[in-house]
Parts: C-alpha cells; structure tokens; sequence
C-alpha cells in the first residue's frame, strides 16, 4: 500500500488530498480524502496512473498588431509530453489576422489535443 | 480646454472596468465613458496567457485574453464609449478630471466614477535589496509583458524572490521557453502563492521553493547579474549568519506583492485603508466621496479575476443607481477585522441588502471556523478545511437588518 498526498489542479482551490493506493499497477485506489469535489478523486487517479496538463504558449505572427499570439491547448496532454509539444508549437509563425478559438494545429508530437489562438490579432495594412 | 460631461466615468479599462461598465449599462445608465490607458482593453489579462481564469464566472478554463475578449464583446454589444490611449491626469473631489488624450487634454466632468485603475508591483527598491545595480533584474510582471506580449527573453539562468502567483507562472512560462529556473524564494515560512501553482509550475519542473529564505545581496560589478546571494531568515525575518550561498544567475525575478494604484484616489480626497492601500468603501463600494466607487484590484489586491469581476458588476450597478439618484444608503455599521483576520472588505455597511465580505487571514490553519459577531451576538459561523492568507474568503450575509448598528467583526477561531 502506498500514502501519498495530492495537490489537486483542476481548480484554485487546490485541495490537498490524501489518497492510499496499491502498490502494484494496475494502481487500485482504496481510500481518498481532503477534496471538496468529485474531481478530486478523478484527479488522484489520473496522477497515480499517468499526469495529465494544460499549458499555454505563444506563436510568432507575421503583419500581425501584435508580433506574438497567445496559444493554449484546448485538452490536457501526458505530462512528459510537455516539452515535445512546445518544440512543435515553437515552428508556427501564423499569419494575421488571427481570431481566439483558431486551430493552428491539430494533434501535435502525437498527443489528443488542440492549439489554438486565444488573442485576437488584426492584421496590419 | 474642451469641456466634456458624461454621467459615469469608468477609469482604467481592465477586468474591473470592463465589468463595471457593462453592469451600469445594463443597470439602466446612459452615457458611460470607460477611459483605457493602454491601446487595447483587457488590462494585465492580456499578458496573463495561462489558463484557469473564468472557473467560476464561467466553469471554463479560460486564458487571460479570453477571458477579457468576454467581456469587450459584451461592452461592444452595449456601445459603450471607449476612449483608449488616454491617461487621466487628476480627479477632483467634485468628479471634475483632466484627461491626455494623444496630445490633446480635455476637462471631463462626471455625476459618478468607477476607479478600476488596478495595481502595480512591488519592485526591488521598496524591499530594499543592497547591492550591485546591474541590468537582469525584473518584476515577474515586466518579464511576462517582455515574453508574452513582445517575444523578448529576459535570460537564460533565472532566480525567482517572492512566491507569488505571478512568480510561479513565470517560472513554468521561462522553463518552457527554454530557460533554467534555479529557485524560488520565498521569506516567510509558507508560499504565497495558490497551491495548484506550486504543484503545476515548480514541482512538475523539479524548481525548489525555498521557504524562510530571501535574496540579501546582489552580485554584477560589470553591468549585467552574475548571481544572487541568498539566507535563510529567522521567525522576525533577519537573515541567519552562516546559511548564506551565492546562486550564479542572469536573471532575477521578483514577485514580492502589489500595491494599488490610488494616486487619483488619493487627490480625490478618497479615504485610504492602511492594510488594504485600496479606498475605504461600503457594501456598494463606494468611497467616502459621494458617487464615487472603487472595485478590483485598485480597492484590494483580489487572487482570482473572477472575483474581481464579480466586485465590479457591484461597483457599475452602484453607480447606476446613484446616477439615478436611487442610492439608497441609510445608517452605517462598521466592519471590522477580529483575531485572525488582516482586513475585511467592505469597511462599512450602508444598504445592508445581499451583502457579502472579503478577507484575507492573517496566518495559514487548518479546520478553523470563521466567525462573524455583530456586537455580541455570534451571526454567522463557517468551518473552513484550509486557509491560507494568499486565498481571498468570500462569505454571504444575506440581508441585514440596518435599524441595529452594532459593529460587524470577523475572526479566525
């Protein structure tokens, strides 16, 4: 059996969550305490097995009013996939104009998710 | 001069004003100018690029400008005039304002003013840091407008002071980018951050925190950092001889709090709170000057935008209806911080009708009970699992009964 303590990211709450699980995988999770909501129990398992994240980022913009444009995945992606998606989004250079909710990309290094824009960025004339 | 007047002036067009401004609109008031500084609306929303705004507004996780194109979208719904590129110079008692406006001033006279200037950082001078003055030296802040917004990184090996959440963002943002975070630092005992960011920006990364530890020199005799030196602290916060060590970096952060932005406040004769540095207000927010309101970060330094945004759709409603002249306000109770408790917003309570209260606690416990007594008698009591004095408390009082006008005090049990 393990004890372990979970910091749970899903809200800013940020629960504090006591989890005891198997110590042989599968993982089988045999008590949970400390979250405020259901998440929190969704959360610890998704730790014990695999960590999932959000992030956001930037993309260069070519005749943009801006010379950057926000970016965020829209689905979490593994945790140690991080860095590869980051070197994908890293080759985009879009072109303005730009509108919040645009995909640039669909699926990158492999993972389940999208990028897309989350800054309007008009086009300069 | 030209002479203007409008019936509400919002100033400053960030989550606050945008908020208050929709909410007086949509409370009934005609002719509403929101003045921006900047030349977009959005505020510091516009540089905070990472997600998790909007979970309680709007049950999504959304990014700063998303969150802020919300809101603009509703304001452009409303054609409410917006006045971007402008700064207001001074505000009078009277509500009288000169404003710069791209070379031009122009004199606006107001029946009532949202003050939703916001806050700025604390910067190394105002904690006093001795030592070199070398270029490399930032406010988490200016490095996130520098990274976000202007695709400029500020180094390459960083060191983070202050563990607020503008500093934990930092330190995952600079990671990814490329850069190697040494540390975080942080003077007191505990963070002063939100824990979800110490688990998603510091401990996914391996950055440390090191608690009770701070910068007590700075080392770049030749114009750019060469490297920080840090101690630990003891409980009154003096550095402890022998813990120090030098930390090589080009980079330092800092993120050591904010300070609202009241200097038209102040020149309006606004009453100051000596904890908050916001206006002293009532449950309309307004200030102890007749029609003019405070809300978001220029009144106390909020954790999260959502109830900034909540607080200003108070403070834009308020507005609206002493424009009206349906203000309503009738016998004051005082509320006051009790034991455990660093400050309470609103100071006072003049219209006692769906009240609620914010507050920081002084010190981090467990299982506590908050506590709110009106005189004597004990009016509320809650049972909190956890609380932290980086997490703002938001508690509901209903309505009030205002022919009794016993203090309001709120402790920490």
């Amino acid at each position: 059996m393990i004890e372990k303590e979970f910091t749970c990211v899903v809200c800013p709450n940020g629960c504090s969550i006591k989890a005891e699980y198997a110590e042989e995988k599968p993982h089988k999770l045999v008590s949970v305490s400390g979250n405020r909501c259901p998440r929190g129990e969704t959360w610890v398992k998704q730790e014990i097995e695999a960590p999932m994240r959000t992030f956001s980022s930037s993309v260069l913009v070519r005749n943009g009013d801006f010379i950057e444009a926000s970016v965020r995945i829209t689905d979490p992606i593994p945790l140690v996939k991080i860095f590869d998606v980051m070197a994908e989004i890293r080759k985009i250079t879009a072109e303005a104009p730009l509108q919040i909710g645009q995909v640039l990309m669909e699926n990158p290094a492999g993972t389940k998710t999208k990028v897309i824009v989350t800054r309007n960025v008009a086009k300069i004339q | 001069m030209r002479h203007e007047r409008h019936n509400l002036v919002v100033i400053g067009g960030g989550p606050a004003g945008l908020a208050a401004a929709v909410a007086a609109r949509e409370a009934g008031c005609s002719d509403i100018l929101l003045i921006e500084r900047d030349r977009i609306l959005g505020g510091i929303l516009n540089q905070c690029i990472h997600d998790g705004f909007g979970l309680h507004a709007f049950k999504e996780a959304l990014s700063g400008p998303e969150y802020a194109d919300r809101f603009i979208q509703k304001l452009r719904a409303l054609n409410i005039p917006v006045m971007e590129k402008t700064i207001v110079l001074n505000l009078s008692k009277d509500k009288v304002m000169r404003i710069s406006h791209e070379g031009e001033i122009k004199e606006i006279e107001a029946k009532a003013v949202v003050l939703a200037m916001g806050c700025r950082e604390r910067t190394r001078g105002a904690i006093s840091i001795p030592g070199h003055r070398p270029a490399g030296v930032y406010t988490a802040g200016t490095v996130q407008n520098l990274v976000n917004l202007e695709n400029i990184m500020p180094g390459k090996t960083v060191c983070i002071l202050g563990s607020g959440d503008i500093g934990l963002i930092m330190a995952r943002r600079l990671t990814l980018e490329g850069a190697k975070v040494e540390a975080v630092f942080e003077v007191l005992p505990y963070s002063s951050g939100l824990q979800r960011n110490i688990r998603q920006c510091l401990d996914d990364y391996g950055i440390p925190l090191c608690l009770s530890t701070t910068v007590i020199d700075i080392n770049g005799p030749n114009g750019r950092l060469e490297g920080v030196t840090v101690a630990q602290v003891d409980e009154k916060r003096r550095p402890i001889s022998g813990t120090e060590r030098n930390v090589p970096c080009d980079t330092l952060l800092l993120s050591v709090g904010l300070i609202p932005e009241n200097e038209l406040s102040r020149e309006a004769e606004v009453s100051i709170d000596m904890i908050t540095q916001g206006a002293v207000v009532d449950d309309s927010c307004m200030t102890n000057i007749p029609g003019i309101f405070a809300c978001g970060n220029v009144l106390h330094v909020h954790d999260l935008v959502d109830f900034v945004s909540m607080e200003a759709t108070k403070a834009g409603t308020s507005a609206a209806k002493y424009v009206a002249g349906r203000d309503g306000a009738s016998d004051c109770i005082q509320v006051k911080p009790g034991r455990g408790v660093r400050y309470v917003v609103p100071q006072k309570i003049t219209h006692g009708k769906n009240v609620s209260i914010a507050f920081r606690v002084a010190a981090p416990s467990c299982e506590s009970v908050i506590q709110i007594k009106r005189g004597t008698e004990i009016i509320k009591e809650e049972k909190y699992s956890r609380l932290h004095p980086a997490e703002m408390v938001w508690v509901d009082l209903g309505d009030l009964d205002m022919s009794n006008t016993d203090d309001l005090e709120v402790s920490v049990k």
